[in-house]
Formats: C-alpha cells, structure tokens, sequence
C-alpha cells in the first residue's frame, strides 16, 4: 500500500518534471524541472531496490550532469532566445512522429503482456543476504570487467575531447 | 515485495520516452534539445531497473551504470559542442545551425 502510495508520488513528479521540461521557455526553468524529474526517478529506483543507482544517479545526474547544465546556461546568453517562438515550425509533423512512437510502444506492450507476468524468481534470497552494492560489484568485476575498462577510457576520450573542443586555440 | 507491479513502471517508462520525444522534435533551443535527450535516456534506464528486479538479476543495474556512464561522456562533449557552436554563431537555435544543408 506504501509502495503504490510513494509510485504515484514519484510518478507525478517524473512526468510533471518532464512535461514542464519540455514547455517552459526559459532554458534555466527547464533544467530546475529536469532536475526535479531525475530525483522522482532515483525515488523509484529506491523503491526497484536499486539502492547503488539511487546514489548514482544523485551523485552522477543531479549532481554532475545537471550543474554542467547550468554552467553551460550560465556561459551563453539566452536571454534573447527564451523570448523568441519555442516551438519548432514543423510541429505537426513532429506530433506525427512522437503518436507514432507512442502507439508503437502502446502495441508492443499489449503484444507481449502475456510476457510480463514473470515468476517470482527463487532466487530472491541470494540477493537479499548480499546487499545491491556488493551485488553489482560483484557482477561488474567479474564479468562485465573489459566493458568497465573501455567505460573508463571512453570518459578519458571525454575528456580530452572536450577540454580540446573548447579551447580557443590548439 | 512491493505491490507495483512490473507494468506501470513500463508504462511510465514508455511515457516518459515520449515525452523525451516530443521534447527533442519540438523545441529549438539546442539546450532543451539536449535535455530531451537525458529524458529518453533516464526512460530506458528506468524500465531496465524495473525488469531487472523483476527477474532478481543485477545484469540491469549494470547496464543502467554504463548508460549513466556514456551519458555523463556525451553530456561532456555535447556541452563542449554547444558551447563552440554559441562562440561561433551567436545563436543556440537549432533551425539558424543549419551551414552543412547549403
């Protein structure tokens, strides 16, 4: 009763978060509400038990990506675009594309909801008696090691790549 | 065990895509553009976290994690791009940027 109390809470917010998002016009309104979507999806992965990418997703989203966001906002001048139309001429064919999308995904669902009435697995109390953390950092240094290791390098490539595409000069 | 089940979070997931979707055809500032894109990002990650305790594997928490991983990349590199491009053009406008068309 709690969960489905604390789902619609969440709920809300994510899809409130992403429709103010996508309408307000002021860049920096955008990024808040953004943010405010990304905390309603770590409070759902609290609920999914996914407790290290809770903390990921604060750490990492909100508090990475999100404040580079507002830095880069913060750098160029939007003053006179939050002014100007928002909307792209070509919305109709926009709105196509996005209820094309959407029953797309609506057909699939019904398609294979025979599919999603999963067992409950047996295995619940393996991953009960080791916690999320230990769990995945088990998984993930033992066999997901080489894509662990070219994850590393493609954040070293990152950022070198930015560091080069912003200078001035080279 | 909670009482949700697996098709809500789906729901919302697919939900929260299409409003990612939305989000990147509409919009014209290059900013909200890129925002979009964590949106649609962040609808994926969900529905892999949600059947991923569905199915009590963590093969999902560890896909979420490279996901957040490559975004935290792109969004490096993509601010960088924004940011040149602004340098250049004085505009954020995604129908002005338009000098690879003629």
């Amino acid at each position: 009763m709690l969960d489905t109390i604390f789902f619609y809470l969440f709920a809300l917010l994510v899809v409130g978060g992403g429709i103010l998002t996508i309408t307000r016009s002021s860049a920096v309104h955008s990024a808040i509400c953004l943010i405010g979507s990304l905390v309603g999806v770590a409070g759902l992965y609290l609920l999914l038990h996914a407790e290290f990418l809770f903390a990921v997703q604060i750490v990492l989203y909100i508090g990475g990506i999100m404040v580079l966001f507002l830095f880069v906002i913060m750098l160029v001048n939007l003053d006179e675009a939050a002014r100007e139309r928002q909307f792209n001429g070509q919305w109709w064919l926009a709105l196509a594309c996005v209820v094309v999308v959407g029953l797309q995904i609506a057909w699939f669902m019904r398609k294979g909801a025979g599919a999603f009435k999963l067992a409950p697995a047996a295995a619940a109390a393996a991953s009960a008696a080791k916690g999320n953390t230990e769990a995945i950092a088990d998984a993930l240094f033992s066999e997901y090691l080489l894509p662990f290791e070219i994850a590393s390098v493609l954040l070293l490539v990152a950022v070198v790549g930015s560091v080069v595409m912003a200078k001035k000069r080279i | 065990m909670t009482g949700v089940p697996l098709s809500w979070y789906l729901i919302l997931s697919a939900l929260l895509f299409a409003l990612g979707v939305a989000g990147f055809l509409f919009r014209r500032n290059i900013i909200t553009v890129f925002m979009s894109i964590e949106l649609m990002l962040n609808a994926v990650n969900l529905s892999f976290v949600a059947f991923s305790y569905q199915l009590k594997q963590v093969n999902g928490h560890i896909f979420t994690f490279f996901v957040m991983v490559v975004a935290a990349a792109e969004a490096a590199v993509g601010l960088a791009i924004i940011l040149t491009v602004f340098k250049n053009r004085e505009t954020l406008n995604v129908d002005e940027v338009n000098s690879l068309k003629n």
